[in-house]
């Protein structure tokens, strides 16, 4: 395990240096000049070159990218070209919000679908079985934006219990208040997250409950329960795992559209301007911290498999293949 | 967006007691019936549609009926003629995107499948790191690099939609390779690519469809995702998400404009995705029973 955790970490590093150089490189092929955006419109040439200078988009790339690099390295993240501002308070600021939205949407989905899930397999023959499934059908076909909408206009417009959007301007030391914000957000990603993965436990466990070895530990007369806890369990948490890892990763980075609907200050957000304005010190920040979530989340999904089911062991990356 | 949906090919369960096909074959017809409805409203509206695009006659936010079936919007423009050509655009959108992730993801998925050793563990990854990455980024950066277009976005949705085609089909080639009678093939002198033509991917393409099937769904939810961003089809093309956008301001006092596009949306994805259920059903005997 120990050899394992060390070529883990190595993949983990080398993924973190290349998924940086791509980084870099797509930004820079992006068209537009961050100097316009910075400099009025008519600005003279020697304006712009001197806009140029101040940012260093006037050197070199490989120039360019090794300063950032090295800025990285000591935990800078840069400075916006727009705003002058350090990068890396404003991305903590914005995870303020992501963050407790993403886990708490996250464990709610969880909390949901892994029973929820259970049950329309198990029970796939009743009337609620059947109803789950056709729920989660439904579920995975809404739009998480119009959802959202509904959410809003019933809950927040009509009944008035909850904020329609925004985040109070004090942030978490207005604890009731920011948590009240994060409801309907919280209700909105989390519903059709339960959705999707209501899917993957019900086959799962649809996989385990017709397995031999299940139908072995019941003729040794173990309980459905006691069979399902020892044997079950643990073979039908390996796929789902690594399904929850990418959902998590993907929630994490994709949260844009929720934050949008609710006009949350997220990290979704400050992406979507720093990409409108050619911020490359912004986007390469967000995006930077983002790749490092998603890679360290795909680290502990693996590792989780790992010890979960040993068949696993010695193969590097990836479970239920 | 529900990427994850479709990462994994489902295993096969038992067969089921005779007499479920044909509850089978009718999660395929409400399918077809549900999606048909949606691509005859698009076919419709490439030669007819009730009032011009830009016709603003009706007044604002009239309710429905009165020459309106829907209603109008907040400049007077009909609904169902937006709504319409929302079909439409959704269509497009889904079928564009599903060409790119079939052309590049089964390229992809194949060549990755005869790597071996590291390479093998390392384009796996990358595929997962690739997969991860949403759809809405990827997306974003290509709109701020080219223009936001439909093309744009369905050129984003169908590069992202590649990378999980490609990690499935890695999957499903892989275990085709390993079977005896590639080994066969192979002795017998059938070069690679004859082998991939001829033995491969006939085997692979029954789950192929099936999560193509499922890739047009997303695609759709993807797109109405990107112009409800602002990052889609531009004005005056009326796309399901631009609308829905639009009304969210008046979802209470005219309700119509923020429900009707939402309602076909839904309607043409879960169309969709029994068709992909029934497919699967009709056309892979070892998953007969499972509906996931």
């Amino acid at each position: 395990m120990a050899r394992y955790l060390l070529r883990r970490l190595a993949f983990l590093l080398v993924s973190l240096a290349l998924a940086s150089v791509v980084l870099f490189a797509l930004l820079r092929m992006l068209p537009g000049d961050p100097a316009n955006a910075l400099t009025a419109v008519g600005a003279s040439p020697e304006q712009i070159a001197a806009a140029r200078q101040s940012i260093g988009s006037d050197k070199p790339l490989p120039e360019q990218f090794t300063h950032w690099l090295g800025q990285l390295t000591s935990g800078d993240l840069g400075t916006s070209f727009v705003s002058s501002l350090p990068v890396g308070p404003e991305v903590t600021s914005r995870l303020h919000v992501t963050v407790p939205l993403t886990l708490a949407a996250f464990v709610l989905a969880v909390l949901i679908a892994v029973p929820a899930g259970f049950v329309a397999a198990h029970k796939r023959h009743t009337w609620y079985g059947t109803l789950l499934s056709g729920v989660s059908q439904l579920g995975i076909a809404i739009p998480v934006f119009w959802l959202g909408m509904i959410l809003i206009a019933v809950f927040a417009l009509n009944a008035g219990w909850l904020p329609a959007g925004g985040f109070p301007p004090d942030g978490w030391s207005e604890p009731a208040e920011a948590i009240r914000a994060l409801v309907l957000p919280v209700l909105t990603i989390a519903l059709v997250m339960s959705a999707s993965l209501i899917r993957y436990v019900r086959s799962a466990t649809l996989d385990v409950l017709g397995s031999d070895h299940l139908r072995t530990a019941r003729a040794l007369g173990a309980s459905f329960g006691q069979a399902m806890w020892r044997h079950g369990l643990r073979n039908a948490s390996v796929p789902v795992i690594s399904v929850l890892g990418i959902e998590l990763a993907s929630t994490l980075l994709g949260a844009v559209v929720v934050e949008s609907v609710y006009a949350l200050p997220g990290l979704g957000s400050l992406l979507a301007t720093g990409i409108a304005q050619h911020d490359y010190p912004v986007v390469q920040g967000v995006l930077f911290v983002s790749t490092l979530a998603v890679l360290l989340i795909g680290f502990v999904a693996d590792l989780a498999q790992r010890i979960i089911d040993p068949r696993l062991r010695g193969r590097l990356s990836g479970g239920a293949r | 967006m529900n990427r994850a949906d479709v990462l994994g090919p489902v295993r096969p369960e038992k067969a089921p007691p005779s007499g479920r096909r044909s509850r089978r074959s009718a999660t395929l017809v409400t399918g077809c019936v549900l999606a048909g409805l949606i691509a005859l409203l698009a076919l419709v509206s490439l030669f007819w549609l009730p009032y011009p695009a830009d016709d603003t006659s009706g007044g604002r936010l009239a309710g429905p009926g009165d020459g309106h079936l829907l209603g109008t919007d907040k400049l007077g423009r009909d609904l169902f003629t937006q709504v319409m050509t929302g079909s439409r655009i959704a269509v497009e959108a889904g079928l564009g995107s599903v060409i790119v992730a079939a052309v590049l993801g089964v390229t992809l998925g194949v060549l990755a499948a005869f790597a071996q050793g590291w390479l093998d563990d390392t384009l796996a990854a990358f595929l997962d790191i690739l997969i991860a990455f949403p759809t809405l980024l990827l997306a974003m950066l290509i709109v701020a690099a080219r223009s936001a277009t439909l093309g744009s976005a369905v050129l984003a949705i169908g590069l992202a939609q590649s990378a999980v085609v490609a990690r499935l089909v890695r999957v499903l080639v892989k275990r085709v390779l390993a079977q005896d009678y590639i080994t066969a093939a192979r002795t017998s002198g059938t070069s690679w690519p004859r082998t991939v033509a001829g033995h491969v991917l006939p085997n692979i393409w029954p789950t192929l469809v099936v999560n193509l099937a499922l890739q047009f769904g997303l695609a759709v939810l993807a797109e109405a995702g990107l112009s409800y961003l602002g990052l889609g089809a531009p004005p005056p093309n009326a796309s399901w998400g631009r609308m829905l956008q639009e009304a969210q301001a008046t979802f209470t006092t005219a309700p119509a404009g923020a429900l009707a596009p939402g309602i076909l949306l839904v309607l043409l994805v879960i169309g969709v995705n029994l068709i992909a259920d029934g497919l699967r059903d009709t056309l892979d005997p070892a998953t007969r029973g499972r509906r996931a």
